[in-house]
């Protein structure tokens, strides 16, 4: 087979034939580079058939026996049984949160706190690849993504908070600080261990005692966590984490021994919680859903507007609540920017997550395929121009979608204004800046903005106009630590990460 | 952004140079992401074959002789001796070992390879226009490319007046680049801009369309006399303008990094570019090369692991 | 003689506070008024208009367009009209302090002592303005090739539900904090606090201050918090209320745009409220050639 590569030794010689390279035989010589499946392996993962709960630096059995499994999304096959958390092992959870603060950690020191954090990341690390395998397992999202995002991101999380520990005093111009006492953490699924991670090092280094509950399609990365803290000689009680779904996070964010809920989800259930929480005393900070508007002006750098694009919606499957899911094209270079879009996503490799070539992996589960594919179908009805990278051969097992968009989308379409969570882009035009923020901003979310443009004084208005918490200039879907993020209107309240991350977990002394 | 720039043509016609305007740590970004990809097995020995077709075998110093041209010419023609392939072909059914694609050298050994290479279809490269710096009047730069023609060279790399093109003169730059490929006559051409000294993306890109448009058949990277060379995020820039050609006129222009690719893993990242970003149909010595010397030999010591799953010293190879 | 003429300067003739929308003095469009008492008396001290909920919508439409005038000023012009307003205050001294006492049945030096600090408050507000996002703002070193920032934007149109007992200095924090951080207000209060509203809003409409960034209703509470905290417009509410269930019911009506509910027990001038009544964008730029 590798005689293709050969060339053919009946040409004439170069010096006598002036025209070598303009033959009937050129450009049939090249070959047909396709990537060899390159797994990871999975070796490094151990994964017990049942998972426990961990509670008081223990791992235990819940008191309940309701079981359900939790599935690799690539393959649809189950990975372990998870439990449903009952009504005590709640409460055991956060009565040991509470005896581990009143009794343990409110009266560490910063620098004591931080030693257990800088611990923790340092674990991170250390496992980092069983993490990003068992991410990957567990979630679907590609392994490039897990090795090279997720977990780094995790282990950052926790170090740039543990220097935040002893250091609070300058954090509040000043002031005296207080932990609150228990905070409830509920998580969602498409960045399982990073979410934990943010949401447990900042409660940490301010001083707080956690339970948190990971998503319960999710749990794997987070008991691993648990682990890690135990390891860390993290005192018993300062991290709890309880598994299930729904009705355990309601009893998690109801109990009445909690200071603080700190919820990543959707805007649906982040709306059930906060009225929950109405006229009591619970803090609250929700980070919630988007429908994130990129802006395309004609000045930008295309070739990187496009990569931009591209990473902003099919980054992590689309199950992203900051991706760039509205792209607005000014009319001068629509067609241009559509051409190179779709020159891109054919290259777009989508497959087994497993493969450290896969750029797009699973769909994290039946229940989000079925919505993606449902929203896909009714703008296909409503007779919207769809593209999908049609090469692109799915795996016949598991849940995958293709990376698609839609052109010439108006903005009441649906697909223009519901968050979708998936692969799927909606693609306007837009003719002024004034009616490109107009656009931007037409969504009762406001948790991202992308624009794109090389005019610097283009970038700052149009920055200024965007109501979204985080606005990202030439570049999109950047996380770090030390970079507040958050939502305006309904993408939620509060900021997580960055200076402004520890202010919810605090109580500022006037 | 899109700028009114033009060049003329020596028949008055004014062309538009459409050039894009390019985000540093975006385009690096993606580069970047071609390192991450993990070609393995057959893939990897698929590409290991391809890249050997795809060197321009290059000695440029003071000190190349005839006597090291023909070795280095004896090599290109066959990087592995016969004998010892022959086992390779024995035990593990390998095929046969191409030539590369051609070897390049400066005007006054174009001869000597011309001889050397007889019978074979390695090409004869030749570094003309007062390689490296360009820096003597334009009628000798074209008299150093008509010699090197005379004397049988079939692909001629220039390079273009970067204290030019930096101070503003594109169209000196364009004219120039055309009164060369007039005086190629039928040699290829390939316009080394030499993006070491140009340092900007923008700079490259505008270099890129320049050359393209005054009628490169391929544009090159560096002269390897500058660092840093070739990298990939600066071909990434340079086949994204190819590409951006190809869309707008149907023509397919080629590319070569050249300098500092010196190992397997290095050139498989630039494979791995080429072909998500312009595509198979580039992957082929008429529209991609690689400019390196020592690059032949760190490919055929991969070669040998691939089959026989252990690495070979360096003197099974000949240092050329 | 119903007026008390060797104390106070009030009117011989009982006025009609009239609403304060979009810089303008309207009626209620319901045509409601009632009378507003002196202190501990049956005595008439003046009418005031009972807001209705189209009303308040009216107000939050024209605070939603008053918006953008007040955000396109530089930090330094607003703390220059909350300066002003400072000055304007300071001129209805005399006044405002009679009506305190009639209206509140506040001893006289208590009132002045209402009016200074409310001064001071304005007067801290006024310098704050260009220093918000000196103090709250910040570089955020990100491990990446990119210039990343914090700042402090305004979160919109405010909505202050005044259901305490009146207090000059606590009104004009709320308002002064809420200005100063950017946002438009509307603000609806009860009796008999509100008998002040014409007094107080001259104050406002001669301080410069673009049409429809304060505009202030008299009204019922009870009658107009609901519509407060539901309304889809209103992106923020401040609320100080002592009656938990009504509190309860705001938040929960808040919950349907998200509205960020601020619960008011800030005494001290200090960056806090300011804190609270902002939202926070982060902005990434790479840094190349």
């Amino acid at each position: 087979m590798l005689e293709k590569f050969m060339r053919k030794k009946d040409k004439v010689s170069p010096s006598s034939d002036n025209q070598p390279h303009k033959t009937e035989e050129s450009g049939k010589k090249g070959f047909s580079f396709q990537y060899a499946p390159s797994l990871e392996s999975t070796d490094i993962v151990k994964i017990a058939e049942t998972q426990k709960l961990f509670i008081n630096g223990e791992f235990v059995e819940s008191t309940g026996e309701q079981f359900f499994d939790t599935l690799n999304p690539a393959t649809g096959l189950a990975l372990s049984k998870v439990v449903e958390s009952t009504e005590q092992d709640v409460d055991k959870a956060v009565r040991s949160a509470r005896k581990a603060f009143e009794q343990v950690w409110s009266k560490t020191t910063g620098s004591e706190r931080a030693q257990y954090l800088f611990r923790i990341a340092r674990l991170i690390q250390d496992r980092s690849r069983e993490l990003a395998v068992l991410e990957t397992l567990d979630n679907g999202k590609p392994i490039k993504e897990s090795r090279d995002v997720d977990i780094p991101l995790a282990a950052a999380h926790f170090f740039y908070n543990a220097g935040w520990a002893d250091k609070l005093d300058y954090a509040f111009s000043g002031k005296n600080v207080r932990p609150l006492g228990v905070a409830a953490q509920v998580i969602p699924w498409n960045f399982p261990l990073l979410m934990a991670a943010w949401k447990i090092a900042p409660a940490l280094a301010t001083g707080n005692c956690v339970v948190l509950k990971p998503a319960e399609t999710t749990s794997l990365t987070a008991l691993l966590l648990a682990e890690i803290c135990q390891e860390a000689g993290l005192p018993p009680g300062v991290v709890n984490i309880v598994t299930g779904a729904g009705e355990t996070g309601a009893r998690l964010t109801n109990h009445p021994d909690i200071n603080k809920v700190a919820f990543t989800g959707s805007t649906e259930v982040g709306k059930i919680i906060a009225r929950s929480l109405a006229g009591k005393d619970t803090k609250l900070t929700l980070e919630l859903g988007g429908k994130s508007a990129q802006i395309v002006y004609e000045d930008a750098a295309l070739d990187q507007a496009v990569e931009g694009v591209v990473n902003g919606i099919f980054f992590n499957q689309g199950h992203v609540c900051c991706a760039g899911s509205r792209l607005l094209l000014e009319e001068s270079i629509a067609n241009l920017f559509v051409k190179k879009l779709k020159a891109r996503m054919s290259s777009l490799r989508v497959g087994n997550p497993l493969d450290k070539n896969t750029d797009v992996g699973a769909i994290h589960s039946q229940v989000e395929l079925d919505k993606i594919t449902g929203f896909v179908r009714e703008a296909q009805m409503e007779g919207l121009e769809y593209f999908s990278a049609s090469a692109t051969t799915l795996p016949k097992e598991g849940y995958f979608h293709k990376p698609c968009f839609f052109n010439n989308v108006s903005s009441s379409a649906s697909i223009c204004r519901k968050e979708v969570f998936g692969p799927v882009l909606a693609i306007s035009t837009f003719r002024t800046p004034q009616e490109a923020i107009v656009k931007a901003n037409d969504t009762a979310y406001g948790l991202a903005a992308g624009v794109w443009s090389e005019k610097a004084s283009k970038i700052q208005k149009t920055a200024l106009g965007l109501k979204a918490g985080i606005v990202w200039a030439n570049t999109y879907n950047k996380f770090d630590p030390a970079s507040p993020f958050g939502g305006y209107k309904e993408s939620g309240w509060g900021r997580e990460g960055g200076r402004h991350g520890l202010l919810p977990y605090v109580e500022v002394q006037s | 952004m899109i700028q009114a720039r033009y060049v003329v043509t020596s028949g008055g016609q004014r062309i538009p140079i459409n050039d894009q305007p390019v985000d540093q740590v975006g385009a690096e970004e993606r580069a970047l992401s071609f390192t991450k990809r993990s070609i393995k097995k057959q893939s990897k020995l698929d590409a290991l074959y391809a890249i050997i077709q795809m060197i321009d075998l290059t000695t440029l110093e003071g000190a190349d002789t005839p006597a090291r041209v023909r070795q280095m010419c004896a090599k290109a023609i066959q990087p592995v001796p016969r004998s010892l392939y022959a086992e390779l072909q024995q035990d593990y059914k390998a095929p046969e070992l191409p030539s590369v694609a051609a070897v390049c050298v400066y005007p006054t050994l174009v001869g000597t390879a011309v001889d050397a290479l007889k019978g074979s279809l390695v090409q004869v490269a030749s570094v003309a226009t007062a390689f490296p710096s360009g820096q003597l009047p334009l009628n000798l730069k074209l008299a150093d490319v008509k010699f090197a023609v005379d004397m049988g060279a079939t692909e001629i790399d220039m390079v273009i007046p970067r204290g030019a093109f930096l101070s503003g003169q594109y169209q000196k730059v364009f004219d120039e680049i055309v009164a060369t490929k007039e005086a190629c006559g039928s040699a290829h051409l390939k316009v080394i801009l030499e993006t070491g000294e140009l340092q900007t993306y923008d700079n490259v890109n505008l270099a890129s369309r320049i050359a393209i448009m005054a009628g490169a058949d391929f544009i090159k990277t560096s002269t390897g006399k500058v660092n840093p060379a070739a990298t990939l995020p600066v071909t990434l820039v340079m086949l994204q303008v190819i590409k951006d050609h190809f869309e707008e006129t149907g023509r397919k222009i080629g590319m070569k990094p050249a300098g500092g690719i010196r190992d397997t893993k290095t050139a498989i990242h630039y494979l791995c570019m080429v072909n998500e970003v312009l595509g198979e149909d580039w992957l082929n010595p008429d529209l991609f090369r690689f400019g390196a010397s020592s690059l032949l030999n760190d490919v055929l010591r991969q070669i040998y692991k691939q089959y026989t799953g252990r690495y070979f010293y360096d003197d099974l190879f000949s240092m050329d | 003689m119903i007026f008390n003429r060797t104390t106070t300067p009030s009117p011989l003739v009982p006025k009609t506070n009239k609403l304060f929308i979009n810089g303008e003095f309207p009626r209620s469009e319901s045509g409601r008024s009632e009378p507003v008492h002196l202190h501990n008396s049956q005595k008439l001290h003046s009418y005031v208009c009972r807001a209705s909920r189209k009303d308040l919508r009216t107000a939050v439409t024209a605070a939603q367009a008053g918006l953008p005038s007040w955000q396109k000023k530089t930090a330094y012009n607003r703390g220059q009209i909350l300066y002003r307003m400072a000055e304007m205050l300071s001129s209805r001294r005399l006044d405002l302090v009679a009506q305190l006492q009639e209206l509140l049945g506040i001893q006289e030096n208590q009132a002045h002592e209402q009016v200074d600090k409310s001064l001071e408050t304005l007067l801290y507000y006024s310098g704050f303005a260009d220093k918000l996002n000196q103090v709250l703002g910040t570089i955020n070193p990100v491990s990446g090739p990119y210039h990343n920032f914090t700042a402090l934007e305004p979160m919109g149109v405010v909505g202050i539900v005044y259901d305490q007992e009146f207090n000059l200095n606590l009104f004009f924090h709320q308002i002064a904090s809420t200005l100063c951080a950017g946002n438009s207000l509307v603000m609806i209060f009860d009796k008999p606090g509100c008998a002040l509203l014409s007094d107080l809003a001259e104050i406002f409409k001669t301080s410069d201050l673009p049409n429809g960034v304060i505009n202030l209703l008299s009204g019922s509470v009870e009658e107009l918090s609901s519509p407060m905290a539901s309304h889809m417009e209103v992106h923020a509410l401040v609320v100080a209320s002592a009656d938990k269930d009504r509190l309860c019911q705001m938040q929960k009506l808040a919950v349907d745009n998200m509205k960020r509910v601020i619960l008011w027990d800030f005494t001290k001038l200090s960056v806090e409220p300011l804190s609270a009544l902002s939202e926070s964008k982060t902005v990434w730029h790479p840094v190349g050639v």
